[in-house]
């Protein structure tokens, strides 16, 4: 299970890569190997204005239905149309090709108190193994 | 996402090669079963190209043995036994009264006078209750032989490639819906020429004592024909592309067999067997509504309770949904009001906050591959 340390972590698996006032966020690793095969990936539209910790979008395997959360406050300013033909490339490459949405923060110096670091998610994962 | 695995769940003797295998287990019908290895896509399109190995050991088993055998599951079961010779299969439901199902069900007749079934994991304790139930006035001894039997089921295109390599039976002249005693891996088996996947391919019963080394062979043998196991999230969309109803979704307890399209394994003409007066009754009056197969015309995946509408309008529900890997779009079983039930008719499924355009298909969803 790959859990990059330049990146941070919600207890909910999702991981958040901050640029300046930008947020990429995706779904991790370990998520994507408990979800299985993804068929669909529900994303918000562009200039959609997303509070923290209310549902971003939907992720669905085969068999489960996965709502996904926004670890940051703040508008849509890119979503990523490729999971509209190859929602496998949540599996294929999470961190990267996999990614879901980009967030312009409405703070630009926001709280991350409740974000996890990688040791801190790596953590919680294994127990949850 | 943790797995909570309680310690009274059931497992099958194969636990231990399942694990080995890279499976990742849940519980199921109150036994903790493989759900997945390599990942359902994968063994769903293994078992439409190649072949697939499933254990379902929790299945259940009941022997109805004595003279008035016959007489006893044709007043049991609501499909007509006349006509089966021994070896021979029959899928069934069996009723309560008021044309409910207890469960759907396979009948395998060994003679005149002792055949056994196979039911679904979840309703097997119902199941045998009801039977010995009903028995009471007839000439039979009911065995609930579910713990003395495990369940392997091969299939795909190559499953008689890799069944024949190691069984003395000739698959050849076992057709579909036909049983025979013999050895596999020279252990004792009934091989029979059945399936939930709409492929080609067989169902072993063996005793729980031999089944490892049997699924081991299987495995094994199957190599080269690009064998792997399969979990229930495989089986659960290879049986939903077929439009195969399962019990819990498609039927249960309420009287919706006729909806469900089973009226086929209804025979109102055998004489009386439970559930006849009021499924007959519902058959006369004309039925409201119907299951049909509905494909989304765009991207997203029909889930069991979601709602369909036509033009907005409440239209029916979904009872069983996926995403078909073979058709590589949602797909959904669905109860609708009959004047929507054509083929070709456009719906519309919610999903969600969204109604997403469906349309009306014929099933089975992909063509079936069973040897006639």
């Amino acid at each position: 299970m790959e859990v990059p340390n330049d990146l941070l972590y919600t207890h909910e698996h999702e991981w958040v890569r901050l640029k300046g006032n930008r947020a990429t966020i995706g779904i991790t690793d370990f998520a994507q190997g408990q979800l299985g095969d993804v068929v669909f990936v529900e994303l918000p539209a562009e200039e959609a204005e997303l509070a923290k910790e209310n549902t971003l979008g939907v992720v669905e395997s085969v068999k489960t239905v996965s709502d996904i959360y926004a670890p940051v406050s703040g508008k849509v300013v890119a979503i990523n149309k490729d999971l509209e033909t190859q929602p496998e490339l949540v599996n294929i490459d999470p961190y990267g090709k996999g990614w879901m949405v980009e967030i312009e923060l409405s703070n630009p110096s926001p709280d991350m108190q409740h974000l996890l670091s990688s040791d801190q998610y790596g953590n919680q994962c294994k127990n949850q193994e | 996402m943790s797995q909570n695995i309680s310690t009274n769940l059931k497992v099958t003797p194969l636990i231990e090669i399942h694990k080995e295998l890279g499976a990742k287990l849940v519980p199921f019908a109150g036994w903790n079963m493989p759900i997945q290895f390599a990942g359902v896509l994968s063994e769903h399109n293994c078992v439409r190209e190649k072949v697939g190995l499933f254990d379902v050991s929790h299945m259940g088993e009941v022997e109805v043995e004595g003279g008035g055998a016959k007489n006893f599951l044709q007043y049991l079961l609501s499909n007509d036994l006349d006509k089966m010779s021994d070896g021979s299969i029959l899928y069934s439901l069996m009723c309560y009264e008021n044309g409910g199902v207890v469960d759907d069900l396979l009948v395998h007749r060994f003679s005149e006078n002792h055949y056994f079934l196979c039911v679904n994991a979840s309703n097997s304790d119902k199941d045998y209750q009801w039977i010995v139930k009903n028995s009471t006035s007839f000439d039979v001894n009911v065995r609930n032989t579910s713990s003395e039997t495990s369940q392997l089921a091969l299939q795909g295109p190559n499953a008689v490639n890799v069944l024949q390599s190691l069984c003395d039976v000739s698959l050849n002249d076992l057709s579909y819906y036909n049983f025979k005693k013999g050895r596999v891996n020279n252990v004792k088996s009934i091989i029979s020429r059945t399936g939930y996947t709409g492929e080609d391919g067989f169902e072993l019963y063996i005793t729980p004592e031999k089944v490892s080394e049997v699924y081991r062979a299987l495995i094994n043998e199957g190599q080269p024909y690009g064998i792997q196991p399969i979990g229930l999230g495989a089986r659960d969309t290879l049986r939903m592309e077929m439009g195969y109803s399962l019990y819990g979704n498609e039927i249960d307890d309420k009287p919706t067999p006729l909806d469900a399209g089973l009226g086929w394994v209804i025979k109102f003409n055998k004489g009386e067997f439970l559930g006849r007066e009021h499924l007959l009754k519902q058959k006369e009056q004309g039925l409201q509504r119907k299951l049909v197969g509905v494909k989304l015309l765009t991207r997203g995946v029909p889930r069991s309770h979601y709602q369909v509408f036509k033009n907005g309008k409440s239209a029916g529900e979904v009872t069983s949904g996926t995403f078909s890997p073979t058709c590589k779009t949602g797909i959904g079983l669905c109860y609708v009001s009959k004047e929507y039930a054509d083929i070709g008719s456009h719906l519309e499924v919610q999903i969600r906050n969204q109604l997403v355009a469906a349309e009306v298909v014929k099933l089975p969803f992909v063509p079936r591959h069973v040897k006639k």
